[in-house]
């Protein structure tokens, strides 16, 4: 079986894992970070999305062997020192959930469309959040709160 | 997921060998396509031969009026790539809306051709541009490459190892997405080279094709006017719960049209 070493929030990791093993059940089943969420398994709904090293990828679409000597980081890595994440904080702010269930993939791209486009309009939210469903809001908060989060991420 | 053997090889000869050993072998690029299929046992190889970790397969380059992309070049490294959008800007605007970030920060270019989805978006960019594909032992044009649904002039063991495109004079690609999953139910890519023009489509049939009696009337006159009165036929087009064969035969008109505008 492959033996692989990888980081994961920062922390890390070496497991010999089975080949059929998704990098997705690695993170939830093996390592117990259960956040990252598995909604669809067909990589369509992006519940699962974390980043590796640092790009948002749907975790169920990815074998943990591919993750060998990555960075790897899920919604648990990204509070610090007990501070929410500005982008969670925007989630919480602008009620941008109900359920919650995509919550962390939604966070995890959000991060990530931040981060590489700091001053993004609302298309570009909107184009960058076409893998993550949510069945619940209607995604108008989710809209609201991924620009405010944007904004406080810009300082 | 059912068990299987993984491989990581770090060259294209390790990679070779090891399809050849294996009893029922696949190649895995980005794994956007196998992994989902493989989890839904509509493919069940033995040995999973992961190219990934390839040197040989990844890069950009331009050289002249040639562009060169790598077969493990990701969707979103053509879309972010300032030398495609310098060079064939309407390859960097398809890389981007390929499926979604996630799917384009894992898919790649020759993953997506060696598949040949009927309703995937680079077969139409390749078809257009006159592309060349490079494999492990030989050069296809890009139309002798796409043969059938899902079906390829790929050799077993045979892997694309980069693909070259022609720089055009102008050239634009529309498509008409599917909500869900973002793949073209009908695309249209349009090249004006110094050869003339060409016209692709993807979506529509079981393979992509060129619609040649636009190119004929594009030759004339690239302007959107030129392909009023041309009625393309429904015949042999796709009919499924998305679009029926009717409603492709219009987009294709309708996507031509937008392309042209599009390209300038």
């Amino acid at each position: 079986m492959p033996v692989i070493s990888l980081s994961v929030n920062g922390i890390p990791v070496t497991a010999e894992v089975e080949p059929r093993l998704l990098l997705s059940s690695l993170l939830r089943d093996h390592l117990g970070l259960t956040g990252t969420h598995v909604g669809c398994d067909t990589s369509q709904c992006g519940a699962c999305v974390v980043h590796v090293d640092g790009k948002p990828v749907k975790s169920c679409a990815m074998l943990a062997a591919q993750a060998d000597g990555t960075q790897i980081t899920t919604i648990e890595g990204l509070a610090q020192k007990g501070k929410l994440h500005p982008m969670q904080e925007a989630f919480r702010d602008n009620h941008a959930l109900q359920c919650g269930f995509c919550t962390p993939g939604m966070v995890m791209m959000s991060v990530a469309l931040a981060t590489e486009q700091p001053d993004l309009d609302e298309a570009a939210v909107c184009k960058g959040l076409e893998g993550n469903l949510c069945r619940c809001t209607g995604y108008q908060n989710i809209i609201k709160a991924v620009m405010a989060g944007a904004k406080a991420m810009r300082g | 997921m059912y068990e299987f053997e993984y491989h990581q090889p770090k060259t294209l000869e390790e990679a070779a060998k090891l399809f050849a050993d294996a009893d029922d072998p696949q190649f895995m690029a980005g794994g956007q396509t196998i992994i989902p299929v493989m989890k839904q046992h509509l493919a069940m190889p033995s040995d999973i031969i992961d190219i990934g970790r390839i040197a040989d397969l990844q890069g950009i380059s331009v050289d002249g009026d040639t562009l060169t992309i790598g077969a493990m070049t990701r969707h979103g490294d053509v879309a972010g790539s300032d030398e495609v959008r310098k060079s064939i800007p309407a390859l960097s605007d398809l890389a981007s809306h390929i499926g979604d970030p996630a799917v384009r920060n894992r898919g790649t270019l020759g993953g997506s051709i060696a598949n040949n989805d009927p309703a995937a978006d680079y077969p139409a960019a390749l078809v257009a541009l006159g592309a060349t594909v490079y494999t492990t032992s030989r050069e296809i044009s890009a139309e002798d490459f796409f043969t059938a649904m899902f079906e390829t002039a790929l050799e077993d063991g045979e892997m694309v190892v980069k693909v070259t495109f022609p720089v055009p004079e102008k050239a634009a690609y529309e498509k008409f997405p599917n909500p869900a999953s973002r793949y073209a139910t009908t695309g249209v890519f349009v090249a004006r080279t110094g050869d003339g023009v060409r016209v692709a489509v993807t979506g529509a049939g079981a393979c992509v094709f060129r619609q040649s009696d636009f190119e004929k009337a594009l030759d004339t006159d690239f302007s959107p006017p030129a392909l009023d009165g041309i009625s393309v036929s429904a015949d042999g087009l796709n009919s499924d719960l998305h679009a029926s064969a009717e409603y492709r035969a219009n987009l294709i008109t309708v996507l031509a049209k937008r392309a042209v505008k599009h390209a300038g």
